[in-house]
C-alpha cells in the first residue's frame, strides 16, 4: 500500500500530509514531482494544500496545467484514488476532475481557525470507518475556499451522495456561523460521481495528533488504509 | 585634511551626496577612505550603505553594551541572524526586523517585504524556517485612515507568511496616538537547522563564483534605506516607488531551493538581498571574508530596460539571492534552481585583495574598497538630553484619583479596549497551522513549536511597551527584555537568546537619542542580569511625523526551550477545583497602566520599577513547575493587571474563578496595577503544598488567591464583593469588539 503526495510549485503543506502517512499512520509515502508524466505505483495520491504557482490567475489553475495532471488524470480514471485538501481541492476542481469552483471567502479575508465537518456519506473509501452524521473536528486555512455549485449540479451531489462533508457546530448543526467561507450549503467537500476522487477544504491532515487539538482526521485515512486492506483481501481470495 | 578637501569639492559637485542622505563631514571621509573623489556610482554605493539603516551610524557605540554571548550562542550579531545551540546537534536561528517607513504609505507590500525579507535572512543562514512573528503599533483604529493601514499590514504579513507555508505563530498589537502617521511593524523569524549546515555571508575563496539567483532586478526599492532613514512627511506619499513589491511564490522556491543547495553543499558563501540591493550583499560578502569581487552588471537579468547601473546595484527589487560557488558546483546549482524555474545567474568572481570592482559594458564603473563601503562609515555619539516632559510626567501621582465606582464596568471596558481584547480578528488572517509543528498557537503568552527532530519544542514571544518606556525608558528597557523572556518562561521555556527591533525617533534630537541610550542600557542591564544574550536585530530611527517622535518602542523577541514538547503549559484555567496562586512581588502601580489609559485618558505617573534578581527567580521557579508537571496553567500578568489576567485565563479555559483577596488590600491598586516579574497559576490541590515550598525555595513570593469554578469571574476583597461578572458577558466585551470596530 503506496501513498503519494504531489508536491506543485508553491505547495506548502506537502510536508504535513507526508509527515502524517508516514509518522502517525506509518505506511509508505513518496513525494510526486509536479513535472512527472508518469505516476508510478501509487494506491492513494494525495493532492496537498498551499498556494500553487502564488495562487495567480486563479487557485489551482497554473497547477492544473502541470504535466503530473495528466498522468493523475489518467490515474483517477482507471479507478485510483485521489484526495485534494485545500488548494489541492481548488486544483482538482480546476483540472476538472470534480465539479463546482471554489471562490473567495465572503468575508474576503484569510480565514485560519479550527471548526466542525459532518461527515455526510459514508459509502466512499475515504469515510468507510465513519458514521453519517458523525461531527469531526478539523481545521480550516483559507482564502478561496467558498464551494460554488449551480444550482442543477448541486441536485445532481445531492442525489448521487457526492456531498461528502459540511461545516456544522459543535453539535452536528449546519449553521452561517460554522461556514467560514459562504460556501453553498455549507458545503466543505466532495465526490466525483465515481466516488474514487474527493476534495475538501478543511485540513484533516492537521487533524492526526492529539497535541494539535484534534485526531479526528484521521478517520480519513483510517478509512482509505481499510479500503485497500479490504481489496488486497478480496483480491487475494 | 579631509575636511578641507570637501570644502574644496563642495562648489563643484553641487553637493549631491547631500541629495542622497550624506552630511558634508560623511562625504569627506569617503573622499579620504578612497583616496580620491567617488565617482556618482560609487557615491550611490556608498549613500546607500552609509545610510543609518545600513551603517548603524548613530545606534553602534550603544548596541556595544548588549552581552551577546553565552555557552549556546554559536552566531551573534553581525550576520543575518543569530544562531543559538539547542542540542541534539541543532541550532535556533533568529531575527527581528522593522519595516516601519515602507508600511506607513503602502501597508500591504510594506508589511509583505517585511516579511520576506526577515524570512531570507533565516534561510541564508541554511536554516529552515518554522515560525513568524509580529509586532505592530497603530494609531486608534478610529478613523478610516487607521484602519486602512491596520487592515493593510494584517493582510501584508498574511499574504506573504500564509503563501510561503511558514506559520506566524504570535505577536502583540497595540494602539497609541503617536503611532497615527507612523505605524510599526516589527517582523520577526525563527528558524532551525542541524549545526553542522551553518552557511555565512561570506564571500570566501579566490576564484569562486559570484552566482545571482531568483527574481529579476527592477527600479522598485531604489534608495528605499535612505528612505527609511528619514522622518516621514505629507511628501513621503511620493515615495511609494522606493517600496518594493513581494513575490511570496517565487520566495516560497528560493527558501526550498536555496535549502536544498545548503543541504547538498554547493554552496561556500549565501547571502539575501535587501536593503541596499546588490550594493550590501557584494560589499558585505567581501568585507566579511577580507576578499575582492569582480562583478559584471550585464549580467544581472533586468525586469526593464533602461537601468543605470547605480539603479542596478541599488535597487531593492525583492526575492533574489547571492550565492558564493566552487566553479566545479556550479551545474549541480543550476540543476536545483531549474526544476524550480528559477533564474540564476554567475556574476563575476571572487578576486585576491580588497576592491570589488563592477564592469558594465567593458568599462569599470565602480572600485571601491569593500571594507570601507560595508563598514566604514562613521559612528556617532549623538547628544542626550532628559526631555521636559520626563519629570513633569512622573511626577503624577494615580493614587490621588477618586476610587473605582464599578469595578465589573470598569474590567469590562478594558477588556474590550483594543489593546487588551482579542486580536482573534487579527491572526484568523494568519495560517498559524501549517506545518503541523504549532503546539500552542497565537492568543497565550507564547507560542510553542514543537521540533520534530528531537522531541523538544521552542516557546517564542515578542513583547515592548511603548507607553512604559515613554514614560522612563531606562525601566521600559528592562521590562522589555523582562517581559518577553517571563512570556517564554510561562509556557515552561527556558529563554536561551532574544532579538530586538529598537524602534525610536530621529537619533540627532537629543530627547530621542536620551531615549534611546536609556532604553538600551536597561535592556543591556536585564539581559546581563538574567544570563539571556542578544543575538541580532535591528535598529529604526526616525520614526516622526511633522516632527511628531512616537513613544520610543524597544521591540525584545524572545526565544525558550522546552526539553519536552509534551511538558507545556498555556494560560487557561483547565480543572474545576484548582487553586489559584499569585506567583511573584506585591509591589504594583497604576501609573502608566491600562487602567489609567483606558479610563481616564492619561498616560502619565511612574511605572511600578523591577528587581531583576527577582525576576530571574520568578522564571526560573515556572520552568521548573511545568517541567515537573506541577501546574494546570500559567499565565503572565502584564496589561490590565491582575483582573485583565484572570478574566483571560477564565476566558482560554471557560471556567470561571472565585477569587478572595485580604481587607489589608487597596482593591483599585491589587485588580488593576500593573507590576513586572509576576504570574497567576492554577494547580491542583495535590500539588499545592509541593508549590508552596518550591516557590519558599527558591525565595518567590505566593500565594494562594481563590478557586477555579462556577461560570463568572468573582473577586471578594476582605469579605466584600469587589466585582462579579459572567463568563459569556466577558467574552462578548474581549471577542466581538475587534470585528466590529474593524467592519
Amino acid at each position: 500500500m503506496k501513498f503519494g503526495v504531489i508536491v506543485f510549485p508553491g505547495s506548502n503543506c506537502d510536508l504535513d500530509a507526508y509527515h502524517l502517512v508516514r509518522d502517525v499512520l506509518k505506511r509508505d509515502v513518496e513525494y510526486i514531482g509536479y513535472d512527472r508524466r508518469k505516476l508510478g505505483n501509487f494506491d492513494v495520491v494525495i493532492l496537498p494544500g498551499g498556494f500553487t504557482y502564488g495562487d495567480y490567475l486563479r487557485s489551482g489553475a497554473l497547477a492544473a496545467r502541470t504535466p503530473v495532471i495528466e498522468a493523475l488524470a489518467g490515474f483517477a480514471n482507471s479507478g485510483g484514488l485521489v484526495l485534494g485538501i485545500c488548494n489541492g481541492f481548488q486544483v482538482l476542481t480546476e483540472a476538472g476532475l470534480l465539479p463546482g469552483a471554489l471562490c473567495r471567502n465572503d468575508s474576503l479575508q484569510f480565514r485560519c481557525r479550527q471548526g466542525y465537518v459532518r461527515v455526510e456519506t459514508n459509502t466512499l473509501a475515504f469515510t468507510g470507518k465513519a458514521k453519517n452524521g458523525d461531527v469531526l473536528k478539523m481545521p480550516v486555512a483559507h482564502g478561496d475556499g467558498s464551494y460554488y455549485a449551480p444550482p442543477e449540479l448541486l441536485r445532481d451531489l445531492d442525489d448521487n451522495g457526492q456531498v461528502v462533508f459540511r461545516y456544522v457546530d459543535r453539535d452536528g448543526r449546519i449553521s452561517e456561523a460554522a461556514n467560514p467561507n459562504g460556501s453553498t450549503a455549507n458545503i466543505a467537500g466532495i465526490a466525483n460521481r465515481r466516488g474514487n476522487v474527493v476534495g475538501l477544504m478543511p485540513h484533516p491532515e492537521r487533524a492526526g495528533e492529539r497535541a494539535l487539538g484534534s485526531v479526528d482526521g484521521l478517520v480519513l485515512f483510517r478509512s482509505l488504509i481499510g479500503h485497500l486492506q479490504d481489496r488486497e483481501v478480496a483480491g487475494n481470495g | 585634511m579631509a575636511e578641507r578637501d570637501s570644502k574644496n569639492n563642495a562648489g563643484r559637485q553641487d553637493k549631491i551626496w547631500r541629495k542622497l542622505g550624506l552630511k558634508d563631514f560623511e562625504y569627506a571621509m569617503i573622499v579620504d577612505q578612497l583616496g580620491r573623489e567617488p565617482n556618482p556610482v560609487e557615491l550611490n554605493m556608498y549613500s546607500v550603505m552609509w545610510s543609518e539603516h545600513c551603517s548603524y551610524k548613530h545606534s553602534r557605540s550603544s548596541l556595544k553594551l548588549f552581552p551577546t554571548e553565552s555557552p549556546r550562542v554559536v552566531q551573534g550579531p553581525g550576520e543575518n541572524a543569530g544562531v543559538v545551540d539547542i542540542g541534539d546537534g541543532y541550532a535556533a536561528v533568529f531575527k527581528i526586523e522593522s519595516h516601519n517607513h515602507p508600511s506607513a504609505v503602502e501597508p500591504y507590500q510594506g508589511a509583505a517585504t517585511g516579511v520576506g525579507g526577515i524570512l531570507r535572512d533565516i534561510y541564508t543562514m541554511g536554516a529552515q524556517p518554522i515560525a513568524f512573528l509580529n509586532s505592530l503599533r497603530f494609531g486608534p483604529p478610529d478613523n478610516d485612515r487607521g484602519r486602512y493601514l491596520l487592515r493593510g499590514v494584517v493582510a501584508g504579513i498574511g499574504g506573504y507568511g500564509n503563501c510561503v507555508g511558514i506559520p506566524t505563530v504570535g505577536g502583540e498589537v497595540y494602539f497609541e496616538p503617536c503611532y497615527r502617521g507612523n505605524p510599526l511593524v516589527n517582523a520577526m523569524c525563527v528558524g532551525v537547522m542541524p549545526l553542522e549546515r551553518l552557511v555565512l555571508g561570506q564571500a570566501c575563496g579566490e576564484g569562486n563564483l559570484v552566482v545571482l539567483a531568483g527574481a529579476r532586478t527592477g527600479r522598485d526599492g531604489i534608495h528605499g534605506v535612505t528612505f527609511a532613514s528619514e522622518e516621514l512627511s505629507e511628501q513621503s506619499e511620493k515615495d511609494r516607488p522606493a517600496v518594493q513589491v513581494g513575490d511570496p511564490f517565487l520566495g516560497k522556491l528560493l527558501i526550498d531551493a536555496t535549502l536544498e543547495a545548503v543541504e547538498k553543499k554547493l554552496v561556500q558563501g549565501v547571502q539575501d538581498l535587501g536593503g541596499a540591493g546588490l550594493t550590501c550583499a557584494l560589499t558585505e560578502t567581501a568585507s566579511r571574508a577580507g576578499t575582492g569581487l569582480e562583478i559584471d552588471l550585464d549580467k544581472v537579468p533586468l525586469r526593464e530596460e533602461g537601468l543605470e547601473p547605480f539603479e542596478i546595484l541599488t535597487s531593492e527589487s525583492q526575492e533574489r539571492m547571492l550565492f558564493i560557488v566552487e566553479p566545479e558546483h556550479l551545474s549541480g546549482l543550476e540543476d536545483i534552481f531549474r526544476h524550480w524555474q528559477l533564474p540564476l545567474t554567475v556574476l563575476g568572481r571572487v578576486t585576491k585583495g580588497r576592491l570589488v570592482r563592477i564592469f558594465y559594458r567593458g568599462e569599470i564603473v565602480a572600485e571601491v574598497p569593500a571594507e570601507s563601503v560595508a563598514g566604514g562609515a562613521p559612528a556617532y555619539e549623538p547628544e542626550g538630553r532628559e526631555p521636559d516632559y520626563y519629570r513633569e510626567l512622573s511626577s503624577f501621582d494615580p493614587l490621588s484619583l477618586p476610587p473605582l465606582k464599578d469595578p465589573g464596568r470598569v474590567l469590562l471596558n478594558l477588556l474590550s479596549s483594543p489593546d487588551i481584547a482579542s486580536k482573534e480578528w487579527v491572526w484568523q488572517q494568519y495560517d498559524y497551522m501549517v506545518r503541523t509543528c504549532t503546539l500552542q498557537g497565537p492568543g497565550g503568552d507564547a507560542a510553542v513549536i514543537r521540533l520534530r527532530e528531537s522531541g523538544k519544542a521552542l516557546a517564542v514571544a515578542v513583547d515592548g511597551s511603548g507607553r512604559l518606556t515613554y514614560l522612563d525608558p531606562y525601566l521600559g528597557g528592562m521590562l522589555a527584555v523582562a517581559e518577553a523572556t517571563r512570556n517564554v518562561s510561562c509556557c515552561g521555556a527556558e529563554p536561551i537568546g532574544i532579538t530586538d527591533c529598537l524602534n525610536f525617533g530621529n537619533p540627532e534630537k537629543p530627547a530621542a537619542f536620551w531615549q534611546f541610550r536609556r532604553a538600551v542600557e536597561g535592556m543591556a542591564e536585564a539581559c546581563r542580569v538574567l544570563e539571556v544574550p542578544v543575538v541580532g536585530g535591528n535598529v529604526s530611527f526616525y520614526n516622526e511625523v511633522e516632527d511628531e517622535a512616537i513613544y520610543p518602542t524597544p521591540v525584545v523577541g524572545a526565544v525558550g526551550l522546552l526539553e519536552d514538547a509534551g511538558r507545556h503549559c498555556g494560560p487557561g484555567f483547565k480543572e474545576e477545583g484548582d487553586a489559584i496562586c499569585l506567583l511573584g512581588p506585591e509591589e504594583v502601580s497604576l501609573g502608566g497602566s491600562q487602567l489609567l489609559k483606558v479610563v481616564h485618558g492619561r498616560v502619565a505617573g511612574r511605572p511600578a520599577g523591577i528587581d531583576l534578581g527577582m525576576e530571574k527567580k520568578v522564571q526560573a521557579l515556572l520552568c521548573r513547575l511545568v517541567a515537573r508537571g506541577l501546574v494546570s496553567s500559567v499565565h503572565d500578568l502584564s496589561e490590565g493587571g491582575l483582573a485583565v489576567s484572570l478574566a483571560e485565563s477564565c476566558m482560554a479555559g471557560g471556567r470561571g474563578a472565585v477569587i478572595e483577596l485580604p481587607l489589608s488590600t487597596d482593591p483599585d491598586l491589587a485588580l488593576f496595577g500593573e507590576g513586572p516579574s509576576r504570574a497567576i497559576l492554577s494547580l491542583p490541590e495535590k500539588n499545592r503544598d509541593q508549590v508552596i515550598e518550591m516557590a519558599e525555595e527558591a525565595g518567590v513570593e505566593l500565594r494562594v488567591i481563590g478557586r477555579v469554578g462556577g461560570d463568572a469571574l468573582d473577586i471578594c476583597c476582605g469579605g466584600g464583593r469587589f466585582l462579579k461578572l459572567r463568563l459569556d458577558e466577558m467574552k462578548k466585551a474581549f471577542e466581538e469588539v475587534f470585528s466590529w470596530m474593524m467592519s
